[in-house]
């Protein structure tokens, strides 16, 4: 076995890599009131007293409606924006493409603090649109760049033939480029929807009574470790790799075909 | 090729009515955003009321107030410590995983190496609370391994926030350069081999310099989200010392003093710039 | 000093349960210019992997001036490749990539310059010493990708499909560049392609291969005109096939029943055996060609279906009476056949090449 140093390391590296989420959830099983050794488990009355929650039950939701919300709009502007510059002479393209992928060299801190400031001015008050306004600006660059990447010359090829053919502007786009570009639409509203989902500081300043999932984790954060933490933090852990092992049996199947 | 075939009329106005909603999106909620936090920055609060004349104290302050540079100098220090740490550990992995295992193989040990990045972010965080503090599992080991005689806490520690990081960019920078790896092709390898060099030196003339543009893409990303971050050092970090992200959020929830926060954003802003323009030149060389 | 620069042994190589060759033997003289064609999954470029060490064979042995190199790792043969896709290092520039062997050699850099510039020149790009490889074009990729083998002096040098990337214009012209360079340098060159007129421009020696064996072996006329198979007879250019049968031997004279007659041909043949006849399109004649000359055996009589004009000649399919398959003639320029003609059709039969059924 020549390779066996590289495999233990491997095996190392994985350790350590999984090492917190498995601690996560086998406490979230945990009888007693901390999530620390010695295992007294196992026992699902965090998961009840979770589910119970209203608080935490209502930002699960609110994650959930802002993460499809703002996705849905990242993706059909990022499409129309991508379509526009791959498919048309627009004059200053390059830069207008630079400006459209900007946010992405941006730290989310200095994005949330820019549109607190902003709201703030404009007196827009701090709901689940301002927060799903701030999640379409990061993930709006990473759509747009994702499909404009997959527009490639053999679609427009395509395209050319359905106008050749007499097909209307509105009829080339929706008989033949979102069909052709489904996978990678598919791809970034996903990829969107994860990031959402996940991100705590835009929706911590830009937010006051109705909050996200990770601000509310981040509240819970404050009574210290607790079992009822680790069985959010584990349903929120299965769910993600649900959909991620869902989308992947989605995608590759239709690499397949 | 196809470009350059004639368009039809009005072909121009109808490409900027399929651009302009993001480009306005981005404008109003990206652009105007930056442009009046960079006002902000060069505004003063005094009292409870906000100054609107220009000058540069918020500027000078951080220079003078160790208070705001040294948050500068960690957040650097735990940065540029985590990118090195990230590389080291990722590249062997990496490696491994496109050169040893059977690329059947491959796919699913790529999705188990990034399946915990899908638990929350804030979940993360607190799952290394679990490990690393005063008896949680790492405490509880060493205890009953005998290393230890009482019950000792990691967390709350730049050590914590450094593993908490690491554990994160690991698992990018992975992806990275194995990504560059697998899209290197296989006749460099045997041209090297061909021309008299061993495994060894191959890696050294041949891999490794042209796994350089995904080790670069890897540790810019790592810089950026990791000097940018807040959530990682607030929850394991300790209050011993703040990194820059902690202070910017100090001046905002304790203070409400939005000038001096939007100048330190700022400031972030300008690193991660010339962070930016340092690395371009291997931001691009993927091309190849 | 070995006269043969390269010796395989039996080789053989299978992956799992699939033979890419099988029992091959064959020796490359010192400075030949050796082609390997074949079609591809034929095993010529796993032949060419194993002789570069690229891949060990299951079975046999593989000789290089003598000395058994058969478990001998590619860094450590004398021998280099030309790559297909040239593998040229991106991030080094074209004197670095051509220096590179003598790098790995540990070469003192005083030493290592003269040859780079020498290997340069030999390939017309000393001028580009300087550029990366990105600013190359195709064409001087390939020239450099060979500067970079022959740097080392090699005592074979490899070519897998080199001319595989560029346009035809410029692979013919590379194709008397690459033959003028070996003749020059006196190396021995092993060439692997599938393009018979690329074989058949450059070649000392062809090897026809097909499904892991050695169909045909010799100078390029002897191949063309007189192909040892009906493989190798499809296989290099066109080609009129038409069943007989040996009736008689006497020395390599054979006499031929057909369809169309007795005759006498030479060739190899045993009495009774079944053979195939092959004439090419342009050995064939027809009655309205003038200037015909020697004995003329009349094959039979025809009508033309289809006809293209092909710039030095008219190319054109007939169907000749009695015969299944169209027959591919050629019709000098001057010539105008018009689909429906008839015509009768000549071979003179020492042009005529007799392959096993």
């Amino acid at each position: 076995m020549r390779n066996l140093p590289a495999f233990l390391y491997a095996g190392l590296i994985y350790g350590f890599i999984f090492l917190p989420v498995i601690v996560l959830v086998l406490f979230s099983f945990q009888e007693s009131r901390v999530p620390v050794p010695p295992f007294d488990g196992p026992s699902l009355k965090w998961y009840d007293a979770f589910l119970s929650d209203d608080r935490v039950v209502e930002a699960l939701l609110n994650s959930v409606i802002v993460a499809m919300a703002s996705s849905a709009v990242s993706v059909v502007l990022g499409f129309l924006a991508a379509f526009s510059l791959a498919r048309h002479r627009v004059r200053m393209g390059g830069l207008l493409q630079g400006l459209l992928t900007a946010p992405l060299t941006v730290s989310y801190l200095i994005i949330a603090m820019g549109l607190l400031i902003t709201f703030n001015m404009l007196g827009i008050p701090k709901s689940l649109l301002t927060i799903g306004i701030g999640h379409v600006v990061i993930n709006l660059p990473l759509c747009f760049a994702i499909i404009f990447s997959q527009m490639g010359a053999h679609q427009a090829n395509m395209e050319r033939a359905a106008r050749d053919l007499g097909a209307r502007e509105w009829q080339v786009l929706a008989l033949v480029t979102v069909p052709l570009l489904w996978p990678a639409l598919f791809a970034a509203f996903f990829l969107s929807v994860t990031f959402s989902w996940d991100e705590f500081i835009i929706a911590f300043m830009v937010s006051r009574f109705e909050v996200t999932l990770p601000v509310e984790i981040w509240s819970m954060l404050r009574t210290g470790l607790n079992p009822q933490t680790n069985a959010v933090g584990s349903f929120v852990f299965l769910v993600s790799v649900a959909i991620v092992f869902l989308l992947d049996m989605v995608l590759f199947r239709k690499k397949k075909t | 090729m196809a470009i350059d075939l004639p368009r039809p009329r009005g072909e121009s106005l109808r490409a900027w009515g399929f651009l302009l909603p993001a480009l306005l999106w981005t404008a109003a909620f990206f652009l105007l955003p930056l442009a009046i936090m960079a006002v902000y920055s060069l505004w003063r609060r005094v009292g409870h009321k906000v100054e609107t004349d220009i000058s540069l104290q918020n500027y000078e302050n951080f220079f003078a107030k160790s208070y705001f540079y040294e948050s500068l100098i960690n957040s650097l220090e735990v940065t540029v410590l985590v990118t090195f740490i990230s590389i080291l550990l990722a590249y062997p992995l990496a490696y491994t995983l496109a050169e040893k295992v059977p690329s059947r193989w491959q796919r699913i040990a790529l999705i188990m190496a990034i399946l915990p990045f899908w638990t929350s972010y804030v979940v993360r965080s607190y799952s290394w609370l679990l490990v690393l503090s005063e008896g949680g599992i790492i405490s509880n080991f060493l205890l009953d391994v005998g290393l230890s005689s009482e019950p000792i806490s990691l967390a709350n520690s730049r050590s914590a926030t450094v593993i908490g990081f690491v554990h994160f960019f690991v698992m990018l920078l992975t992806l990275t350069i194995f990504a560059n790896l697998v899209q290197l092709p296989k006749n460099y390898r045997r041209a090297a081999a061909d021309l008299g060099a061993g495994p060894l030196r191959t890696f050294i003339y041949i891999i490794f310099p042209l796994t350089l543009p995904g080790i670069m893409v890897g540790a810019f990303l790592t810089f950026v989200l990791c000097i940018g971050d807040f959530i990682t050092p607030a929850i394991l970090g300790g209050k011993r010392e703040l990194l820059l992200p902690q202070t910017i959020m100090l001046q905002i929830e304790r203070r409400s003093d939005f000038p001096s926060a939007s100048a330190l954003a700022m400031i972030l802003m300008m690193v991660v710039s010339m962070v930016y323009l340092g690395c371009a030149r291997w931001l691009r060389l993927d091309r190849l | 000093m070995n006269a043969l620069a390269v010796e395989f042994r039996a080789i053989g190589m299978s992956f799992g349960t699939k033979v890419a060759v099988k029992d091959i033997n064959l020796s490359v003289q010192r400075g030949d210019y050796v082609v390997l064609l074949g079609p591809s999954g034929g095993g010529k470029t796993t032949l060419l992997n194993i002789l570069g060490g690229f891949l060990t064979p299951t079975a046999g042995r593989v000789l290089i001036d003598g000395a058994d190199v058969t478990d001998i790792a590619p860094a450590k043969r004398p021998t280099t490749t030309v790559f297909q896709d040239y593998a040229l290092f991106p991030h080094m520039t074209v004197a670095g990539n051509v220096g590179f062997g003598l790098k790995m050699q540990s070469l003192p850099k005083a030493e290592q310059s003269p040859r780079i510039a020498q290997a340069l020149e030999m390939v017309g790009l000393a001028h580009l010493a300087g550029r990366r490889i990105h600013e190359l074009s195709g064409g001087q990729r390939q020239r450099i990708a060979l500067a970079r083998a022959l740097a080392v002096e090699p005592t074979v040098l490899l070519l897998d499909e080199p001319l595989g990337a560029l346009d035809m214009k410029l692979r013919r012209q590379m194709q008397e560049e690459l033959k003028a360079i070996q003749k020059r340098v006196g190396t021995t060159f092993v060439h692997v392609t599938h393009d018979q007129e690329e074989a058949m421009a450059i070649a000392d020696v062809i090897v026809v291969m097909n499904d892991g064996f050695i169909e045909d072996l010799g100078p390029p006329e002897r191949i063309y005109l007189r192909p040892a198979s009906r493989f190798t007879a499809t296989f290099m250019g066109e080609s009129n096939l038409f069943d007989g049968k040996v009736t008689a031997v006497n020395g390599d004279r054979l006499t031929v029943e057909a369809a169309f007659g007795q005759f006498e041909i030479t060739g190899p043949g045993e009495e009774g055996q079944e053979v195939c006849l092959v004439v090419r399109p342009e050995h064939l004649s027809s009655s309205s060609d003038e200037n015909r000359s020697g004995r003329q055996l009349l094959l039979g009589q025809g009508r033309i279906e289809e006809t293209g004009f092909f710039g030095t000649h008219h190319q054109c399919l007939v169907q000749l009476a009695g015969h299944g398959a169209l027959i591919r003639l050629r019709l000098p320029q001057r010539a105008a056949p018009q689909i429906g003609d008839s015509l009768e059709l000549f071979a003179d039969p020492s042009d005529i090449a007799v392959v096993p059924r």
